[in-house]
């Protein structure tokens, strides 16, 4: 197959294109969720993302919270934002980050005013970023504009099979194209971590990948109270024929194809060496992950299941894929493209990245995936440890 | 070309991976290596389901399963060739 070399996308004030047009009203903390909402009820055209931090955190964690909460807001699928916080600072903080990159952002505080003031100031500016972004239009956008992140859960053994080759197969045909690409789960690759480091494209990337991995699998020596036998593999892994997490690490890694990775990122952090492969450190559990992902700036997410993990995020439309014959039936409704033809001969993998690569330039172009049509809009912060 | 029953990914695997919705005892099963396209068969001693590994060669306790060519981890009861292959009779190297 030709590859296509564009797709409709919205270009945005610094230059990145983003594959949604959302207006977002981001609460800062915990406290100013309910404000959020009610602004996100008034205003069509806008939604609110809750979540349950932003209060007392310090330190590396305080940090990372920022980076996510800016990164979020920054993300070229953002295409205006009001922040709420209960106090100024933070709030100013935020606003003046996701401010950088050109788009329109407001800040209000609610300390001071109480709710009901607040919601009708956010509310009026919210009405303005709305109608004003609804007359964004999609436009033709290189390939390479697209950042594709990745993400495998509820894996079993077809997971390795069909779906993760799969996304290995469109890596390998589109990072020569000048896409970003990005893969995680730092827990996951346990088993195969000697092999991935292997992958660094330069001895650098590959010291910071075993350091990254090493310090992981000490924080699990430290804290675990046994090991990890209980939570990897899930017993969604299990029932579905995955016996260790060597073999969920060496199936999960088939997600690559056969390319190598440029530089290892933090949690939530922007790549900065161009175009190619990443890794990034993070949890394995899905939620985290791509919020993570969504936070680096990455605009369309592929996530091969096995058993069904039915996954979304709030800004990045995420595509789902499966190996899994009866799960490609069973939950239809999530799942936007079917590969289980591969187990029966019946497609190659050739075949299926293009499928792959297809559907996912319909995804990017407009087309609504599963999960965003029910309404999953998860977003999960990653905390590194217990608030002050 | 005969309907694949199991999927072995590298050459040097031992173990397969079932395909169809499960396999009954004593089913003569086909078998494709995907990495060199070539065609063994296996003949099962378990019912195991979609998804599920079968042993391709008899195992002892302590010896190593491999898929996609890598060390899975150890076998931790005796396996037959043709039996089902999962928790109950291997374990991670890692813990």
């Amino acid at each position: 197959m030709e590859i296509p070399k564009s797709f409709l996308g919205y270009k945005r004030e610094n230059g990145r294109v983003g594959t949604r047009n959302h207006v977002v009203i981001l609460p800062v903390d915990d406290i100013s969720n309910a404000c959020a909402e009610a602004v996100a009820n008034n205003i069509k055209g806008t939604f609110a993302i809750p979540h349950a931090y932003g209060r007392l955190q310090f330190g590396a964690d305080l940090e990372l919270f920022f980076d996510t909460m800016i990164g979020t807001g920054k993300n070229p699928n953002v295409a205006a934002c009001i922040v709420i916080g209960i106090e100024p600072k933070w709030t100013k903080r935020i606003v003046d980050a996701i401010a950088t990159t050109g788009k329109p952002v407001e800040g209000f505080s609610i300390e001071g005013a109480g709710d009901i003031k607040t919601i009708m100031t956010a509310s009026k500016k919210a009405q303005e970023f709305s109608q004003w972004a609804s007359e964004k239009q999609r436009e033709e956008c290189s390939l390479s504009d697209l950042w594709i992140s990745v993400k495998c859960g509820e894996s079993d053994t077809t997971s390795g099979m069909a779906a993760n080759p799969a996304v290995g197969n469109l890596m390998d045909k589109l990072e020569p194209l000048g896409v970003h690409l990005c893969f995680g789960e730092t827990s996951e690759l346990t088993g195969a971590e000697k092999v991935c480091a292997t992958r660094g494209s330069t001895p650098e990337a590959q010291k910071k990948f075993m350091k990254t991995w090493s310090d992981y699998n000490d924080f699990i020596l430290k804290e675990a109270t046994n090991d990890l036998s209980e939570s990897q593999p899930t017993a969604g892994n299990i029932a579905g024929g995955l016996t260790t997490i060597e073999e969920k690490a060496f199936g999960n890694f088939q997600k690559i194809g056969s390319r190598k990775f440029i530089d290892v990122l933090t949690p939530a952090e922007e790549p900065k060496k161009g175009p190619g492969l990443y890794f990034m450190d993070t949890s394995s559990a899905a939620g985290e992950c791509l919020t993570l992902q969504a936070a680096a700036g990455f605009n369309i997410h592929l996530f091969p299941t096995g058993q069904g993990n039915i996954i979304g995020n709030a800004i990045e439309p995420v595509v789902k894929l499966t190996g899994n014959p009866s799960t490609a039936v069973n939950m239809k409704e999530h799942i936007d493209l079917d590969v289980s033809k591969i187990l029966k001969r019946e497609m190659n993998m050739d075949q299926a990245g293009d499928e792959l690569i297809k559907t996912t330039i319909r995804a990017a172009s407009g087309r609504l995936t599963c999960a965003e049509v029910l309404g999953h809009k998860e977003f999960i912060m990653t905390k590194l440890f217990r608030s002050a | 070309m005969a309907s694949t029953d199991i999927i072995i990914h590298d050459e040097k695997d031992n173990v397969g991976v079932v395909v169809i919705e499960k396999i009954t005892p004593n089913q003569e099963c086909n078998c494709w290596i995907m990495e060199n396209d070539k065609s063994v068969k296996i003949q099962s001693k378990n019912e195991i389901p979609l998804g599920h590994k079968i042993a391709m060669i008899d195992f002892k306790e302590g010896d190593t399963i491999l898929k996609y060519g890598h060390d899975i981890g150890k076998v931790v009861k005796d396996i037959k060739k043709g039996e089902h292959v999962h928790v109950h009779n291997v374990k991670t190297k890692k813990w």
